[in-house]
């Protein structure tokens, strides 16, 4: 028996109340159908008895106490599913809205997903190739991984992202195998629209499955959105065998949405008015990157966030931290010199690098080169500390050398052009030349048989061609 | 099973049942026609509160709910090591051949396979009198653990039957005691004991052998003791992991419960990987053999990982009763604490600090305070080490969870996020990290160790603070004014922490230290020390000791030298004489 419940017995925010409900159940969707015709979708979030919260997506403007009919459909949220959602545009809910109708569905999916059985995951080793020197070499991306990258408002970090998906080269699979998942929360139009254009572009649109939330989309939307992503993204890979390449940009607008809901529903708040269950909220998002036994596909993450305030600390980049597999951290005084892409390269990191690099992946040397560029570089920012006070002047011998070392490191090795792709090879000899501007002795994460191999010891071979215009204006400072 | 208990409200993972008395508190329920596992956590005459340990979604009211009579258990009996289990003690790879890669709903499967036959050799025999806790036979479990079977603790009494020497099922009965009132009781190869009560012991043993790691900066200067507790606090990045597994392959505890509390999936999945590869260097087998691996990863429901943390410790205890050393890894307890704090929540609690509970110190206390070496109840020897990482948010160490945390541990090992950025692992800073437990352990290292060892590690330690202070100093000014004895000091506290103090994981030698290897290390470091002191003393200039290369040597004795060849540290420190020597003729 269908039953229609008239009217409504409180609203709240995007919450409605609903009295005297028979047989609901948690988390079941519904339909309010308002008196002038328009429907709208919506979730149970609590119940108590025969009280019912029902969240709308949509949002609750222009319902009142007595002008709406809601029907329960007796399911949870599901997503249709087909291989046929490649190069679909869909809304923050999962509904199509590129004019194409209706999916026709295989199958379909409850949004919220299954936790992975951690038995049955696999390791991920196998790295991909992103051709940016910075990433490959230092925070390599490994398939299966969740790699965020922590930005700032009006950082490159979408350029970022477009390059990698357009360089992403997985060695040992055919190209078709690989498809992008592409979640939007909150973003604004010009970007959603800056994306569709770069994969136009780039020719992979028809591997493509938008999920478009915009800035001016309903919240509660927003707060689907990412999971109707990762249900496709989850059915394309181990049902489907592909490797899908999943980019959510904004996550902090997602978690702001979640904060509104969760105010609105009377939470009790933890910091930042974030609500308590923030953290397990993002990893289950996060959670679904992975391989499985038994599927060939592969679910890899890159989450963008913007650092409110450029604050690392921020709840939203804070939590990501402790659920992502590292993290790619832009800087904003890199940015303001110029040098794209401006990753931070001391606070950034992957995790799963070390199990995918090295013999039989990249090069046997790789570990040790990525260690040394790290501590050298450490090294520079004490040196620059240092010069900031005493002036650049005043250092040792050895400290000058670094403050040399790490502008060219960041000139040439960080610095890298939009559309130029670097091998890994050439990024990791990249960094022995510039390992070699300093002294051998300072080089104490290497071992001898390494650097013997590696190390250039003739100062006239070390040259650096000026790679971009950024150079050439004539502040191209080479050897002294 | 019939019920009259039926679901009136459902919010995330709390359910409430109306107008009932037939449940106690801390009573484990099954929840809906699914039976979903969940535990009573709050009653009044209106309502029962449950916590359900799985996802809710689909739950209605007027589903049913059964009592089980008894509080959150698990099951104790062989076939726990070289297992995976979830928060609640379901085996992972079970659940995987019952429903597949994605782990679904109110899965039924026994913790421990119950058709699988054991080989036990029965220990006692009719007429002997037994006492709670003792040994009445034993199994060989993994090729080098042998489980002991012992009488559940609250049971006494003499023996009436026992069955012959042979392979055995876990429910199959062994041996049959009568206790007092005549009662007979069939002792089988298993038992339940509730997760959040602590099983007894006879009394505690002073904590004064260390829990030697192979990791330098944890064995040297901030030891543990077996039957100690630790915390591992730091930001995201700093390593809590790796140095957890660092600790969990290395340390000389027989049984290690590693606790993957709300942390990544790969995570747990590179653990099962690696340990299965590696080979423990006192049994030469593979790792898994002593290791329990409970999974509840951040994405699997948040009450059960609040339980998790319980059931590592209940397993830990169980082995520890038997006689055995045991070390639990909890990777993070930070998620424990806000897996509580979701909870109390949902319940609508007067928040504490940053929301957290007001029962958050009690529950942290009553946790560590489980750890402890024991004289057991069968009259052997067994300690439960705690060691417990901490993930502050926004690497602050003035949040609750860490502050807690460090009134109940005695070692605080601090991961300090800028020497994780100069990838100096393990990135403990020497500064803010302590140890509780030297004078407990001062005399073991003195006997086995002798004298020197003390008294370099105190050296070592003055020498770090010396150059702390110093390098105050050379932030504002520079190095270059400092006095050559101060640059001293500077050069080889740089050759402490490169060469000591970093270590590194993935080098076949260094991943694990000897103590008398560390021991020699700093003892090389503080003969150069001392040696060039004297050498400055007589108006020599530093840098024509620096321009030796001695000090780099040292940096790079960690891989020059192998583990068991401390031979080699004689002529290192030959070396540097006859180097030296030179410049004061």
């Amino acid at each position: 028996m269908i039953l229609d419940y008239v009217g409504v017995k409180e609203i709240n925010g995007s919450l409605i109340v609903l009295d005297d409900v028979e047989g609901a159940s948690f988390e079941e969707m519904v339909d309010i159908r308002l008196e002038n015709g328009s429907l709208r979708h919506g979730r149970i979030v609590q119940i108590e008895g025969k009280r019912v919260v029902v969240q709308v997506f949509e949002g609750t403007k222009s319902i009142s106490l007595d002008n709406t009919r809601t029907r329960l459909k007796c399911r949870p949220m599901e997503l249709a599913l087909s291989p046929e959602i490649l190069g679909r545009v869909f809304s923050g809910a999962g509904e199509p809205i590129d004019g194409f109708g209706d999916v026709y569905p295989v199958k379909r999916a409850n949004v919220n997903g299954t936790p992975m059985n951690p038995v049955s995951r696999i390791y991920p080793r196998n790295y991909i190739n992103t051709g940016i020197s910075t990433i490959d070499t230092l925070m390599t991306l490994i398939r299966g991984q969740k790699l965020p990258i922590f930005s700032g408002s009006g950082m490159k970090h979408n350029e970022l992202a477009v390059q990698i998906v357009r360089q992403a080269k997985i060695s040992d699979t055919e190209d078709n195998n690989f498809c992008v998942v592409f979640a939007a929360m909150g973003v604004k139009n010009d970007v959603a629209d800056y994306f569709k254009r770069s994969f136009d572009e780039s020719g992979v649109l028809s591997r493509v499955v938008m999920f478009l939330n915009l800035a001016n989309d309903p919240i509660i939307e927003r707060t689907l959105t990412p999971r109707c992503a990762l249900t496709a993204a989850e059915y394309l890979a181990f049902e489907c065998n592909k490797h899908v390449l999943v980019i959510m940009t904004d996550m902090t607008s997602y978690a702001e949405a979640l904060r509104e809901f969760s105010s609105s529903k009377g939470e009790i708040p933890g910091r930042k008015g974030f609500p308590g269950y923030l953290y397990s909220d993002l990893a289950s998002l996060y959670e679904r990157a992975g391989m499985i036994k038994g599927s060939k596909g592969s679910v890899t993450q890159i989450p963008i966030l913007t650092m409110p305030n450029d604050d690392i600390t921020h709840p939203v980049p804070d939590l990501t931290g402790y659920i992502t597999e590292g993290q790619i951290v832009l800087d904003r005084g890199l940015e303001g010199q110029g040098f794209y892409p401006p990753v931070s390269v001391l606070p950034s990191l992957s995790r799963l690098m070390k199990d995918g690099i090295g013999e039989g992946y990249t090069r046997s040397d790789h570990q040790a080169l990525a260690n040394q560029l790290f501590a050298a570089y450490a090294r520079v920012q004490d040196a620059r500390s240092l010069a900031s006070v005493i002036g650049e002047e005043e250092l040792s011998p050895v400290d000058k050398k670094y403050i040399q070392f790490g502008k060219l490191f960041e000139q040439h090795f960080v610095n890298q052009g939009f559309s130029e792709n670097r091998t890994v090879e050439q990024s990791i000899d990249l960094g022995w030349k510039l390992l070699s501007t300093l002294p051998r002795t300072e080089l104490d994460r290497v071992d001898d048989a390494l650097l013997d191999e590696h190390y250039i010891d003739d100062p006239d071979q070390i040259t650096f061609d000026s790679f971009d215009s950024h150079e050439k204006d004539g502040s191209a400072e080479d050897e002294d | 099973m019939e019920t009259n208990d039926v679901i009136f409200g459902i919010n995330g993972p709390v359910v409430t049942v109306r107008n009932t008395r037939s449940f106690s508190m801390m009573e484990m329920v099954y929840v809906g026609e699914s039976r979903l596992v969940g535990e009573i956590i709050g009653i009044n005459d209106q309502f029962t509160t449950v916590q359900v340990y799985e996802e809710t979604t689909g739950l209605k009211p007027g589903d049913p709910i059964y009592g089980t009579g008894g509080p959150m258990n698990v099951l104790l009996g062989p076939g726990i090591i070289d297992n995976i289990f979830d928060g609640i003690e379901r085996p992972l790879k079970a659940i995987e051949e019952q429903s597949g890669s994605f782990i679904s709903r109110g899965a039924t499967v026994s913790s421990l396979d119950l058709g699988r036959y054991w080989n036990v050799r029965i220990k006692v025999k009719p007429g002997d009198v037994l006492e709670g806790g003792m040994i009445y036979a034993t199994c060989p479990e993994t090729p080098i653990i042998e489980h002991r079977f012992m009488v559940p603790p609250a049971l006494r009494g003499t023996v009436t039957k026992t069955e012959p020497n042979g392979k055995y099922r876990l429910e199959d009965v062994i041996v049959t005691i009568k206790d007092d009132k005549g009662v007979e009781h069939g002792l089988t190869l298993c038992q339940r004991w509730p997760i959040r009560q602590a099983r007894p012991n006879k009394r505690r043993l002073p904590t004064d052998i260390p829990l030697i790691t192979g990791q330098r900066v944890m064995d040297t200067m901030f030891p543990i003791a077996k039957g100690g507790t630790a915390a591992i606090p730091g930001g995201f990045g700093t390593g809590k992991t790796m140095n957890q597994h660092q600790l969990a392959k290395w340390c000389d505890a027989d049984i290690i419960i590693y606790v993957g509390c709300g942390e990544r999936g790969n995570e747990m999945s590179q653990v099962l990987d690696e340990f299965s590869e590696l080979v423990d260097p006192k049994s030469g087998r593979p790792m898994t053999d002593r290791t329990v691996l409970i999974a509840n990863t951040s994405n699997m429901p948040v009450a059960a990982r609040e339980a998790s943390i319980y059931t590592g410790l209940t397993l830990a205890e169980y082995y520890r009763d038997m006689g055995y050393h045991c070390a639990i890894m909890a990777d993070s307890t930070s998620r424990w604490a806000e897996a509580l704090r979701e909870i109390s929540g949902r319940l609508e609690e007067m928040p504490a600090e940053e929301g957290f509970p007001a029962y958050l110190p009690s529950r942290l206390s009553e946790f560590y305070e489980r750890a402890g070496r024991v004289d057991t109840l069968s009259g052997s020897e067994g300690s439960v080490t705690i060691i417990g990482a901490v993930s502050p948010q926004g690497s602050d160490f003035s949040e609750p969870v860490t502050q807690n945390t460090k009134r109940f541990t005695r070692v605080f090992w601090a991961l300090d996020k800028s020497l994780a950025y100069a990838r100096h692992y393990p990135a403990i800073n020497w500064m803010d990290s302590y140890s509780e437990y030297f004078t407990d352990l001062d005399p073991w290292f003195k006997e086995n160790l002798g004298e020197d060892f003390i008294r370099y590690r105190n050296k070592v330690t003055a020498l770090l603070h010396e150059e702390s202070a110093l390098m105050e100093i050379v932030k504002l000014i520079g190095s270059d004014v400092l006095p050559d004895e101060q640059k001293l000091v500077i050069e080889t506290a740089k050759a402490i922490r490169v060469g000591f103090l970093q270590q590194n994981a993935f080098h076949p030698d260094d991943t694990f230290v000897p103590l008398e290897k560390q021991k020699l290390m700093m003892k090389a470091i503080l003969h150069l020390y001392n040696k060039s002191k004297h050498i400055i003393a007589a108006a020599i200039p530093i840098s024509s000791i620096i321009s030796l290369g001695l000090f780099e040597r040292l940096a790079k004795m960690k891989y020059d030298i192998p583990n068991d060849k401390p031979e080699m540290f004689d002529e290192l420190i030959k070396e540097m004489d006859t180097a030296l020597a030179t410049l004061t003729i």
